[in-house]
């Protein structure tokens, strides 16, 4: 069993996210908002003060009929590495409520330790982090339809998507009840990846060559995980993020809207 | 009535005055309270700040207030361990405002945490990567030696002095000030440096990351050179308000024309160093993360690339002539507005760095979110300024602030 553990290699788990594929039914954010007992308000319209850990965008190419395309973008937490664990928010939380695992490559955030300076949301440039305004408030009875396995948060604390980390523990105490210290890729999923309906989003270890999400980004490991797939981006990868979701899609405007280039800049896989 | 508290040989308003002008104040006063308790009780939903504005009015305020009281630790630099003597004149007032400025900083960041009584973690759990860490211990260790600056100042009061204890204590802190001086100019050097570093550090934020030196951004460097640069524009501006105020001249010409001097330099050589940073970030950084510079200046309706001139050329390049210049320095109103145009140029600059950082969008499909604060993010932030006149009433009513007071008004 120690050599077992000895020799086991660090997981990055990760995401990719076929905007081909996506409807924009938003059953993703559903899933997650019912999964991670995420709290909402009466009126949800004010998208600036309520809470979607997976949010999905409307982008359009901008051009009139008949050149007119649009595209749906889930943005969950990106779980950006940065450089060497150093991601935008981990490294600016002053009381160390949010740390990046490196066993897992997930970002973590501890309710319980953040005291709400919200510099992890002024740091993140995704808009994935998002702050209790209010006390969580559950109508009538919905109390009783709350995950156990996900503490509520309280008012005044940051919350963010977690890549389901609680169904990785649960996964990993199976596992270690019956002597594996090595998931199945199926056995660790994310609640989004599960729900959605045009199977749009895969889930699973980048490091894991036996992992679809790695056949799939062929993330390049010298490069800071830049994918080898020519249809595949990621969010903002020229900052210096990291990310560990990608982004599938055949159209070339769809991939330029996930960074920013200045009018004579080629693509970011020309770029570079 | 309150005569035997005040020192001899000065002379004040009347009671009745000086009540009524501390009623009005302490009014605006407990507006600011009654907003912080709802604050405190109902939580930051009470404020209008947002997802998009994590960091907003209140943070300005309190980087804009730390760049002011920045005139306290460089003074005390210039006359303890430069030994520009001369500031003894003014240096009781810059400690005063600096106390202010700071204690009212600790008091908005009190009020701007989501768990107040959490503060605690930023010690206990301590992330030494993040600046807000450096910050918090800094401008901790910083607010204590000017309490310990401010004590000697209160033990002068005429009764407290006629105690044997209190007047030799505040003799024997005199004697060693220089040690507080030094290490205050330390400590601030940091937690200015830091305040610079908090925007800057953010890599994901386009319009205030920053290169540098180290681990430690540009603007780490920039933010304590304006604090120095400026601060002493407040002191200079509010020592001017208080003589008008009171139809008295206060401090010495010799004094006031050092002080305005030095910051007239501080200001010159630090708007050269912030026209190349920004020269550097439009010409390189922005274009390597694929921002053209104009795209943090359109598209808005407010951020336009009037802010920067005006931070730059209106509020940098004009005060930094006028208060070189002997003729500037001597004509009180060319003065006023050097030192008015100076407070209000790293005002700007603070704002930028917070409020335009988060305006602005960063990925392709967001868009600029536009911010208007709450009355109780509005109340609690001119709170302080209530508090600073109270505090500044009281203290020139009953202690002997400026040294010079009776030399430049003899009684009749």
């Amino acid at each position: 069993m120690k050599k077992e553990v000895k020799n086991e290699k660090a997981k990055k788990y990760g995401m990719v996210i076929d905007l081909d594929k996506c409807t924009g039914c938003g059953a993703c954010m559903v899933a997650c908002m019912s999964e991670n007992n995420v709290p909402f308000k009466e009126d949800e319209s004010n998208k600036l003060d309520s809470i979607a850990w997976m949010r999905v965008y409307k982008l359009t190419n901008g051009k009139p009929f008949p050149e007119a395309d649009i595209c749906y973008l889930p943005r969950p937490c990106m779980h950006c590495e940065g450089h060497n664990g150093h991601a935008p928010c981990v490294s600016v939380c002053p009381a160390t409520a949010t740390d990046y695992n490196h066993e897992t490559g997930i970002v973590s955030q501890i309710y319980t330790r953040c005291f709400g300076c919200r510099y992890c949301m002024v740091a993140c440039p995704y808009h994935a982090r998002y702050f209790n305004w209010w006390d969580p408030v559950w109508p009538e009875g919905m109390e009783k339809y709350l995950n156990p396995d996900v503490s509520p948060r309280m008012r005044g604390v940051v919350e963010k998507c977690s890549f389901c980390f609680h169904r990785y523990q649960t996964a990993m105490n199976k596992a270690y009840v019956e002597g594996r210290r090595k998931l199945e890729e199926d056995e660790y999923q994310t609640s989004c990846a599960q729900a959605c309906p045009a199977d749009a989003i895969t889930f699973g270890d980048l490091n894991d060559p036996a992992h679809a999400v790695h056949q799939i980004a062929k993330p390049d490991l010298k490069h800071g995980g830049r994918s080898s797939n020519p249809n595949a981006f990621r969010l903002l990868e020229r900052l210096g993020t990291n990310p560990k979701v990608y982004y599938l899609s055949s159209r070339e405007w769809v991939r330029r809207a996930g960074d920013n280039y200045l009018k004579k800049d080629k693509t970011v896989k020309k770029l570079h | 009535m309150d005569s035997a508290l005040m020192s001899r040989g000065v002379k004040r308003c009347p009671t009745w005055q000086f009540i009524l002008w501390l009623c009005l104040f302490g009014g605006v006063l407990l507006w600011g309270v009654y907003a912080i308790l709802l604050i405190w009780l109902k939580g930051l939903n009470q404020t209008n700040m947002n997802d998009n504005y994590g960091f907003a009015l209140w943070i300005w305020a309190d980087l804009g207030v730390i760049a002011l009281g920045g005139g306290a630790f460089f003074t005390g630099f210039l006359k303890y361990v430069v030994g520009k003597d001369d500031l003894k004149n003014i240096i009781n007032y810059a400690v005063i405002i600096g106390f202010i400025c700071y204690s009212s900083a600790l008091l908005i960041l009190a009020i701007d945490v989501g768990q107040p009584l959490r503060s605690w973690f930023i010690f206990w759990h301590a992330n030494v990567h993040s600046m807000l860490t450096e910050v918090a211990f800094c401008l901790s260790c910083y607010f204590a030696v000017l309490t310990i600056e401010f004590i000697p100042l209160i033990l002068e009061n005429r009764q407290i002095d006629k105690v044997p204890f209190f007047h030799n204590l505040s003799h024997n802190m005199h004697k060693v000030m220089a040690v507080f001086a030094a290490t205050g100019a330390f400590l601030s050097f940091f937690h200015q440096g830091s305040l610079g570093g908090t925007p800057s550090v953010l890599f994901g934020r386009p319009f205030s990351y920053r290169e540098g030196l180290l681990i430690w951004p540009w603007t780490f460097f920039l933010f304590t050179w304006s604090a120095a640069a400026y601060g002493p524009c407040f002191t200079l501006f509010v020592t001017r308000i208080t003589e008008k105020v009171t139809k008295k001249k206060l401090v010495k010409q010799n004094t006031i024309d050092l002080l305005a001097k030095i910051s007239g330099w501080m200001i010159a050589t630090y708007i050269i160093a912030k026209i190349i940073d920004t020269w550097y970030w439009a010409t390189v950084t922005a274009p390597s993360k694929g921002f053209a510079f104009m795209d943090f200046y359109s598209n808005n309706p407010l951020y336009g690339i009037w802010i920067l001139v005006l931070e730059i050329v209106v509020c940098g390049i004009v005060p930094a002539i006028i208060l070189l210049t002997p003729k500037g320095r001597n004509n009180s109103v060319a003065l006023f507005i050097a030192v008015t145009l100076g407070c209000i140029g790293v005002l700007l600059n603070r704002w930028v760095m917070v409020l335009q950082v988060v305006a602005m969008p960063v990925m392709t499909f967001d868009k600029w979110v536009m911010y208007i604060p709450s009355w109780q993010e509005v109340a609690t932030t001119i709170l302080p300024v209530a508090y600073g006149i109270i505090v500044l009433m009281i203290t020139y009513r009953y202690l002997p602030i400026f040294p010079q007071e009776q030399e430049l008004n003899p009684n009749p």
